[in-house]
């Protein structure tokens, strides 16, 4: 029956033209939610205070750059390149001891038989879902009496044990590192250190990467910790800075143009780094995921 | 898995590497005890003390048994609960966010997945609705703060016609919706993301054959995608919800810390900010901890339960 044949495929032909303009409306939809506030902020970074006064508009104007000379030279409350480079230091810090010391322990786990092996990979996944908050208390008093508050290392030294990525780098090195090759390395004399560092982990690189970005991101917009633990002025990471402005504005207006500049340079970094490596998060996002 | 003890037969090569592991699980679990562990158990252990700063003068610590949680859990003389409207503004935020979240982002996985329609230009899209979540929370709370402030772009929009000014953060369903929303923005596209990875992880022949009976696309996502997504849909809901009640940025950073109107905004982890940064009572901060911990705890539960059998089925699979 060819007639018939023909009516369903037309049908069909009909229903996946409309399913597509369909898909298509409501994804460029979703793209102008994704990115409106970027764009608003983008355009509101370039006008002045009395521009911003005045009303909006959807067209940048010329201030761009006295509102960046504003933003990056005042030095009233915080100095921004200051913030900027506190959190560069932090998280830079924070991405290398995170990938590096929780894919070494993975390792560990997927490469030696040791006793209690089973217990700590269970142990680690157990403890995986604690919020931070909740330990935050007496993590604060040990830095008190430590005397380390208003320093990095209570940020950055904790990031050496981070469970969620053990288990990414755990599942990574189950499926992809052949055990053969840390028996070979043997073989030729290499000490088991000097085959995790220079022979497993150049493997293992693809999913350090996503992790040391993913480590880098979080750490960069941290804001709990850092804010129980820093309160001088030029050791500030970005998202305290942005509170700091944020209760600024409640009492007086001020200029608006620098507190939208704030803000663009706090992000700008990471957006320019995730558009260059958008791949591998969003690939990486599934990777350690449930699927495995 | 363990191929050392495997090859263990050959007598002679019984030099055991298995001690390594110690070395390299060594840095890792030392850390954790000392940077997560110990200060765990002493904020649990500073719930059963009074133990707070009244000014500059320190009161306490003197054991006082579980009289924080008692004080914790008796309302106030207004009738109010506090950690009561603490936990259920947090849940509220959590489910006006939640609920876009997982609709659409089950929508775009769907989209981005469907063998018949094959968008184009998925990198993009994918790229795009993934962006805000790299962003910092406190930049969107701050963005968000500008744009419904009472000069910001919304009240000038308003104002034009001559109507009052409309203060969004003065209204809690407003506020609420606000911070709600933001969430959602910033996490639709994770969702997404994982949701995706759950549907290309379904045998596709099924949605051939549903294709050759005649099924329609709602036919095919509600009688095949969801019914098979769902253990990952319960898994994303749940640590969606962990990551909820951790809810702190968005809502401290754009009321200010205070959680306003009148504490309508205000969450669990809030709460245990002020009394740790703010007010300095270390008793009270625990026993908030506490509560926090024992409910992530039993949700966390309920996460392995759901995920655990799904193991089994893997290893069949591949």
């Amino acid at each position: 029956m060819p007639s018939k044949m023909e009516y369903i495929d037309k049908g069909n032909k009909v229903s996946l033209l409309v399913s597509r303009v369909v898909s298509y409306i409501f994804l460029v939809f979703v793209t102008i939610l994704s990115l409106f506030s970027f764009y608003l902020l983008l355009i509101n970074s370039t006008r002045s205070n009395a521009q911003l006064q005045a009303g909006f508009t959807m067209l940048p104007r010329e201030h761009f750059f006295d509102n960046l000379a504003t933003a990056w030279n005042d030095q009233s409350i915080f100095f921004l390149p200051q913030g900027m480079l506190n959190s560069f230091i932090v998280a830079a810090f924070t991405c290398i001891l995170t990938s590096y010391f929780s894919a070494m322990t993975a390792y560990g786990v997927c490469v030696y038989d040791f006793k209690g092996r089973n217990f700590i990979h269970k142990a680690i996944i157990l403890v995986m879902m604690i919020p931070t908050q909740v330990s935050a208390l007496g993590f604060v008093q040990i830095v008190n009496q430590l005397g380390l508050t208003n320093t990095y290392w209570p940020l950055i030294i904790p990031a050496i044990a981070a469970p969620a990525t053990y288990f990414y780098m755990k599942q990574y090195i189950d499926s992809t590192l052949p055990l053969e090759i840390v028996e070979a390395a043997r073989v030729d004399g290499s000490n088991e250190f000097r085959t995790y560092n220079f022979i497993c982990l150049p493997i293992l690189k693809p999913a350090l990467a996503v992790q040391m970005i993913f480590a880098f991101v979080a750490s960069w917009n941290n804001f709990f910790t850092p804010a129980l633990i820093l309160d001088k002025k030029d050791v500030f990471t970005l998202p305290i800075m942005l509170s700091i402005v944020r209760s600024r504005i409640n009492s007086q207006a001020g200029d608006m143009g620098e507190v939208y500049m704030i803000i663009l340079l706090a992000i700008v970094p990471v957006v320019i780094v995730y558009l260059f490596l958008s791949k591998f998060i969003i690939g990486g996002v599934t990777l350690g995921s449930v699927k495995g | 898995m363990s191929s050392t003890t495997q090859t263990a037969p050959v007598k002679h090569k019984s030099i055991s590497y298995a001690g390594w592991g110690y070395f390299f699980i060594a840095p890792f679990i030392i850390v954790y005890i000392l940077c997560a562990l110990i200060p765990l158990l002493s904020t649990f252990y500073n719930s059963l003390f009074e133990y707070y700063m009244d000014g500059l003068k320190q009161i306490g610590p003197n054991f006082v048994g579980l009289q924080n949680f008692i004080t914790l859990f008796t309302p106030r003389a207004d009738g109010r609960l506090e950690i009561f409207n603490y936990t259920a503004n947090t849940m509220i935020m959590w489910i006006m966010g939640a609920i876009p979240q997982i609709v659409f982002a089950l929508l775009l996985a769907v989209i981005f997945t469907s063998e018949r329609m094959k968008i184009k230009g998925q990198g993009f899209f994918k790229t795009v609705i993934y962006m805000p979540n790299l962003i910092m929370a406190s930049a969107f709370a701050m963005l968000f703060f500008q744009i419904f402030s009472s000069v910001g772009p919304i009240n000038q929009i308003i104002t034009a016609n001559g109507a009052p000014a409309f203060l969004f953060f003065d209204n809690e369903w407003s506020a609420k919706s606000i911070i709600a929303f933001i969430n959602f923005l910033m996490w639709f596209g994770n969702t997404t993301i994982l949701l995706m990875a759950g549907i290309m992880g379904i045998d596709q022949s099924l949605f051939e054959a549903a294709a050759i009976d005649g099924a329609n696309s709602s036919q095919v996502f509600f009688k095949i995608t969801i019914p098979l997504l769902m253990p990952i849909i319960i898994y994303v809901v749940i640590t969606a919800l962990i990551g909820g009640l951790q809810m702190f940025d968005v809502p401290q950073i754009i009321t200010s810390g205070r959680g306003g109107p009148n504490n309508t905004t205000k969450t669990l982890v809030m709460a245990l900010n002020a009394y740790i940064g703010t007010s300095k009572n270390y008793g009270m901060a625990g026993a908030v901890s506490f509560v926090l911990f024992v409910i992530t705890g039993i949700l966390s539960f309920i996460v392995f339960r759901s995920t655990e059998p799904k193991k089994e089925k893997k290893g069949g699979k591949k």
